[in-house]
């Protein structure tokens, strides 16, 4: 199975986690939980570091998150000097766990703030491609 | 037994510097064997430091090792972004420490110019985790962007307090004859640059660069022979955070400075308060306050206020990167640590000319790799 749809650039064709993808296009951001020690983990891993467990369950997140930190770029990397300016923002999900994103740009830089409720969304790019992104709930 | 520094050398820093890796690595070498009582033949190791991928050659160390005519002594190559040369240094303290060495040549280099702007930031922004983060466009500037905003929201830090660490910059940079931007620069000038990346403006960032720089590190029986200053290595720490952002603890400071400080002071059997100068790493000026309160120059959210009052300056509590630092000397990654390291030795031999502090015994290197990926921290002592 194929990680490379993900993100605007992938940079990463397999990985353990590629179903990921697969989830997301269903609509669902997912983590995943170590079935021996139960710590939830977002980015999802398919290996423990604790415990070195490999036996892990995909869980949905609900996508409801607050701002934790963020930056509106207006200078980018080659690849994406197109998107500017953007705005990458941290945040922290219900469940605990953190996703970095961009924020969506029906956002105006000038409403965002740290602590601003958001949510976290499966989004549809050019080319078959599939990301997440942090909208205003 | 002790580890000592006994020469140092740096080419200029700047852009199109027109000559090859090897050369500019000759220069640094050919620089910090100068008014030293030493020949190549007598370097037993080296140590070469880089970050990949901006120029083209691959495993560089047996190349510069060649030309500067150290084959058949063994060489290594010492990589951790912009902390490589730092670490360069603490592998020839083990290798001096350990006995497999005596004499130890770690020489640091980088050549950015060949690349845009954009291209670096594209390198750089896979120095984060390519498969979570790279993919939104992150770079350097952004990283620190981000740790600039929650250090503000949580302390209070201004922009302009940010600003003043580059009018700072700006002014010692003038009295440095490698730096790459020798000229000042106003709080208006700082607070009306463009944004690279909220809340940080053109000034607010250093700029790519060509470079190189050396450090030669001798037992300490061995010193005396080759130079009447040797400056002894008193501390060395260093640390690692996670490479991703979103399993940081700290949002707001770097935890792998303030653990590598801790484990350097406790080594030296010094005291924030002891160090007589710094050279900390400002990629960025959020970088440089944020290294006051991690090294505990001031108390945590204090750092605004110690530049307000000017107490890094020359004259102040403890003055910091009053060659100008990376906002101002340019930062070729691989060069950087060997650069803030000749600084300090140069100050503690009492050779730093217009920006000496006056009779400075003890003195810290904080060099920083990634986005407080790695951290290391030098104490040096006359
Ligand atoms: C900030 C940045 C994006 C600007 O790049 P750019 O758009 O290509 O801009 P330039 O380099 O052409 O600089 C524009 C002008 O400002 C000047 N300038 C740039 N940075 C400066 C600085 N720190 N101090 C003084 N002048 C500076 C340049 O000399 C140039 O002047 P000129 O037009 O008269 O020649 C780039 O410097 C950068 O990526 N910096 C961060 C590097 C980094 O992340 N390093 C690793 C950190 S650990
Ligand atoms: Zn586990």
């Amino acid at each position: 199975m194929s990680f490379e749809k993900f993100g605007k650039i992938g940079f990463i064709s397999e990985t353990k986690v590629a179903s990921f993808v697969k989830h997301l296009e269903d609509g669902k951001i997912m983590a995943t939980r170590c079935s021996r020690c139960g710590k939830l983990y977002f980015p999802p891993r398919a290996d423990c570091p604790d415990d070195l467990s490999t036996d892990m369950k995909w869980q949905q997140l609900s996508g409801r998150c607050k701002l934790l930190t963020y930056t509106t770029a207006y200078f980018a990397p080659t690849g994406f000097r197109d998107d500017v300016p953007y705005t990458i923002g941290l945040v922290e999900c219900e469940e605990g766990v953190k996703v970095y994103a961009l924020l969506s740009k029906q956002i105006d830089e000038k409403e965002i703030r740290i602590g601003m409720n958001l949510q976290a969304t499966p989004l549809r790019l050019s080319d078959n491609r599939i990301t997440y992104e942090l909208k205003k709930c | 037994m002790g580890v000592t520094i006994v020469g140092v050398g740096q080419t200029p820093f700047q852009r199109n510097c027109g000559i090859n890796i090897r050369e500019l690595c000759f220069e640094a070498f050919k620089d910090a064997l100068e008014d030293i009582n030493l020949t190549p033949k007598e370097i037993d190791a080296s140590v070469i430091c880089s970050a990949p991928e901006y120029d083209k050659q691959r495993s560089p160390a047996g190349l510069i090792s060649e030309y500067l005519g150290l084959a058949p002594k063994p060489t290594f190559y010492a990589e951790s972004l912009c902390s490589s040369s730092s670490t360069g240094v603490r592998v020839g303290y083990s290798f001096l420490e350990s006995g497999l060495h005596e004499i130890v040549a770690v020489i640091g280099f980088q050549k950015m110019s060949e690349i845009s702007s954009a291209e670096a930031q594209e390198r750089m922004g896979r120095g984060a985790d390519i498969q979570w983060e790279s993919p939104f466009g992150t770079m350097m500037p952004a990283g620190y962007a981000m740790l600039a905003r929650s250090h503000m929201k949580k302390y209070g830090t201004t922009e302009e307090q940010l600003a003043k660490i580059k009018v700072k910059s700006g002014k010692y940079a003038l009295a440095n004859p490698l730096a790459m931007f020798r000229r000042e620069i106003t709080l208006e000038d700082c607070l009306n640059a463009r944004v690279i990346a909220s809340p940080l403006k053109m000034f607010d960032c250093c700029a790519n660069a060509d470079g190189a720089s050396c450090i030669i590190m001798a037992r300490e029986e061995k010193a005396r022979k080759i130079t009447d200053t040797p400056v002894k290595v008193a501390g060395i720490g260093a640390a690692s955070d996670t490479l991703s952002t979103t399993s940081r603890a700290n949002l707001a400071g770097l935890d792998c400075a303030i653990q590598a400080g801790k484990q350097a002071y406790k080594m030296a059997r010094i005291e924030p308060k002891d160090v007589d100068v710094a050279e900390v790493h400002d990629c960025f000026s959020i970088a440089e306050l944020m290294a006051y309160e991690n090294l505990g120059f001031c108390k945590p959210g204090e750092g605004g206020k110690l530049i307000e009052d000017s107490q890094t300056y020359l004259g102040g509590k403890i003055p910091v990167n009053i060659d100008g630092g990376l906002l101002s000397k340019g930062h070729p990654i691989g060069a950087t640590g060997g650069s803030q390291i000749r600084t300090i030795v140069n100050q503690l031999q009492g050779k730093a000319g217009k920006t000496q502090v006056s009779g400075a015994e003890i003195g810290l290197v904080h060099n920083i790799g990634g986005i407080g990926l790695y951290g290391n921290v030098t104490i040096l002592k006359r």
